[in-house]
């Protein structure tokens, strides 16, 4: 698959003059200058030298940093939840079922969408400008002069971070979101919280949870590889990097979106097929 | 068994006419879209020799330097260190032939998110030497450049000069047997500018560094090729001028200009050059 987009765009590349690539060749060039970096990354995990402490760093930041916002968002996304749908469930006389929807909304989507979004903005912006003004600044050239492969020692701390990290992100995302619901059914409906509680663990299958955990780890791997192949590519000084960056937030969240379609079909698919 | 070729390596001895030069260019050509920057530029610097570069800015100086490191790969042409062939090597089969480069970049490319320490410190880091020799060397390098009490400052807390001179440690560090200055006296007051002049003077002399010298200031062409170190019994170096007994052979002026090489000679064959763009070059006219 690789090799094919490689060789495909370099046939493109020789027809048409640098500078008028048309958007398609472009994107498809891009596409395959991220998938080679992230096999590159992959591939020097397997050998020395690995960087542990910029790596325990990187997750400290991208981790514990985003932990506030992830929980606020996690905490009124749950109780919006509630707080929309509960009027239409009472309409129905199924508001006892109202910590069941949530649950499952917040835990296959929400939770895990909301919470790349905001990591997005937050960390992919983060690497794509730290890269950026390295590159401008020499300092990327500076570290290849001196025996370093970027990619190892920027590149895989902060994908490997994100990556791990993410899930657990978005797992604190999702019980907070609950708890969130479970105040506002609590408080504004006057739900008795057990009813709540009852329902989201009678609610939620092992496929939600199998599903919301997996999606976060595509999205980590996403907003790593954007942010870090945006800014290691940037060109144009400072306004270069200021353009890197809001690419790298706008590029990351879009696709985020669109692969977040796909992998929830996809499974769906693999999920039904392990009778989950 | 024996190995009859193991044998033959070990106990080769290069005749002198065949020593490989340590840096050369043959006939390399490189382009920005359409702004052709080295055009047909064949150089070699001898072991232990001091090639110094001049030219007007954008001349293409330091994008001669970043090929040598393989940050840039040329259009056409090859690029030899030390005998090998860096033309096509990646960025993994580069970083043995980086290890023995030093680098001293024209804006100083200090790491600005850790401490002078660590900049200084870091090629031995990556070669993951211990720390008591990390310390002893990043303190040697830091006093050599005259900057030991601003070891645990930020590159950011620093001046422009000192920036460079942190650079400078960094790039001498681990001992590399070919050290590149892209510019190193540029915004330099003199006495600190000729201390880097006698720097590049005692790593060619004393330590039979090759090294390549970019600048644009005459002074620091005088001074490099009228000057050498000894060492005396008491192991002090002395700089001595050149005079009518002896003439320094080891270090030799480039000029570019349009991507191409006009000069190259010795400084005493600079100042005869009857070369009206390299008359009027070292008299600072335009
Ligand atoms: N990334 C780049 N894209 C396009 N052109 C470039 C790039 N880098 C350098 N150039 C061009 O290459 C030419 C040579 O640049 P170089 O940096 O080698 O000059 P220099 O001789 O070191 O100049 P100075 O003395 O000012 O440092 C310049 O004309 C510059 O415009
Ligand atoms: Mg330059």
């Amino acid at each position: 698959m690789l090799a094919f987009i490689v060789t495909f765009t370099e046939r493109f590349q020789l027809v048409s003059p640098k500078g008028l690539m048309n958007p398609f060749i472009r994107f498809v060039s891009e596409l395959q200058e991220v998938s080679l970096l992230i096999w590159r990354a992959f591939v020097s995990l397997f050998s020395k030298p690995r960087y542990f402490s910029e790596t325990i760093r990187q997750m400290d930041m991208i981790g514990v940093g985003s932990l506030p916002i992830v929980l606020l968002t996690g905490f009124f996304t749950g109780g919006v939840l509630v707080l929309q749908a509960f009027p239409t469930l009472q309409y129905y006389s199924i508001q006892n079922e109202a910590g069941h929807s949530v649950a499952t909304s917040l835990i296959r989507e929400l939770g895990p969408v909301l919470c790349a979004l905001m990591v997005s903005g937050r960390i992919g912006a983060a690497i794509s400008a730290e890269l950026g003004s390295m590159v401008v600044s020499q300092q990327i050239d500076a570290m290849r002069a001196l025996g370093t492969d970027p990619i190892r020692r920027l590149v895989v701390p902060r994908i490997t971070s994100l990556v791990l990290l993410l899930p657990l992100l978005t797992v604190a995302c999702d019980i907070l979101g609950l708890i969130g619901g479970g105040v506002v059914a609590s408080t504004i409906y006057n739900q008795d919280y057990h009813v709540f509680a009852t329902s989201v663990r009678v609610g939620i299958t092992t496929s939600d949870l199998v599903s919301g955990l997996i999606k976060p780890i595509f999205f980590g791997l996403i907003i790593g590889s954007v942010g870090c192949h945006k800014g290691l590519s940037t060109s144009g000084g400072t306004a270069g990097v200021g353009r890197s960056t809001t690419d790298a937030v706008v590029i990351a969240s879009i696709w985020v979106i669109i692969f977040d379609f796909f992998l929830s079909k996809a499974l769906q698919y693999l999920l039904d097929l392990g009778q989950l | 068994m024996f190995d009859d070729n193991k044998i033959e390596d070990t106990i080769k001895i290069e005749p002198f006419w065949e020593i490989v030069p340590a840096i050369e260019f043959q006939d390399v050509c490189l382009a920005y879209d359409d702004k052709i920057v080295l055009d047909h530029i064949d150089l070699s610097v001898r072991r232990g020799e001091c090639k110094i570069i001049l030219g007007r800015s954008g001349g293409g100086k330091s994008t001669i330097i970043r090929l040598i490191l393989g940050l840039l790969k040329p259009d056409s042409g090859r690029v030899l260190v030390d005998g090998e062939d860096i033309t096509d090597y990646t960025e993994v089969e580069m970083m043995p032939i980086r290890q023995k480069i030093g680098m001293v970049f024209q804006e100083g490319a200090l790491f600005d998110s850790i401490s002078v320490y660590e900049n200084v410190a870091y090629r031995l880091r990556e070669q993951e030497r211990d720390e008591a020799e990390i310390d002893r060397e990043v303190r040697r390098m830091l006093e050599f450049v005259d900057l030991a009490d601003a070891v645990d400052k930020m590159p950011i807390e620093l001046s422009g000069g000192m920036r460079r001179r942190v650079g400078i440690a960094r790039a001498l560090i681990g001992d590399p047997s070919i050290v590149l200055f892209d510019e190193p006296t540029a915004g330099l007051d003199p006495p600190t500018a000729r201390t880097m002049c006698e720097l590049a003077i005692k790593l060619r002399d004393l330590q039979d560094v090759s090294s390549i010298f970019v600048t644009h200031e005459m002074n620091n062409v005088t001074n490099l090729c009228s000057e050498y170190a000894t060492v005396s019994e008491k192991g002090e170096v002395h700089f001595e001028k050149e005079g009518d007994k002896l003439c320094l052979i080891n270090t030799e002026v480039l000029m570019m200009r349009n991507g191409q090489i006009i000069f190259n000679g010795t400084d005493e064959q600079l100042q005869a050059s009857d070369n009206q763009y390299v008359k009027r070059f070292i008299k600072g006219e335009r």
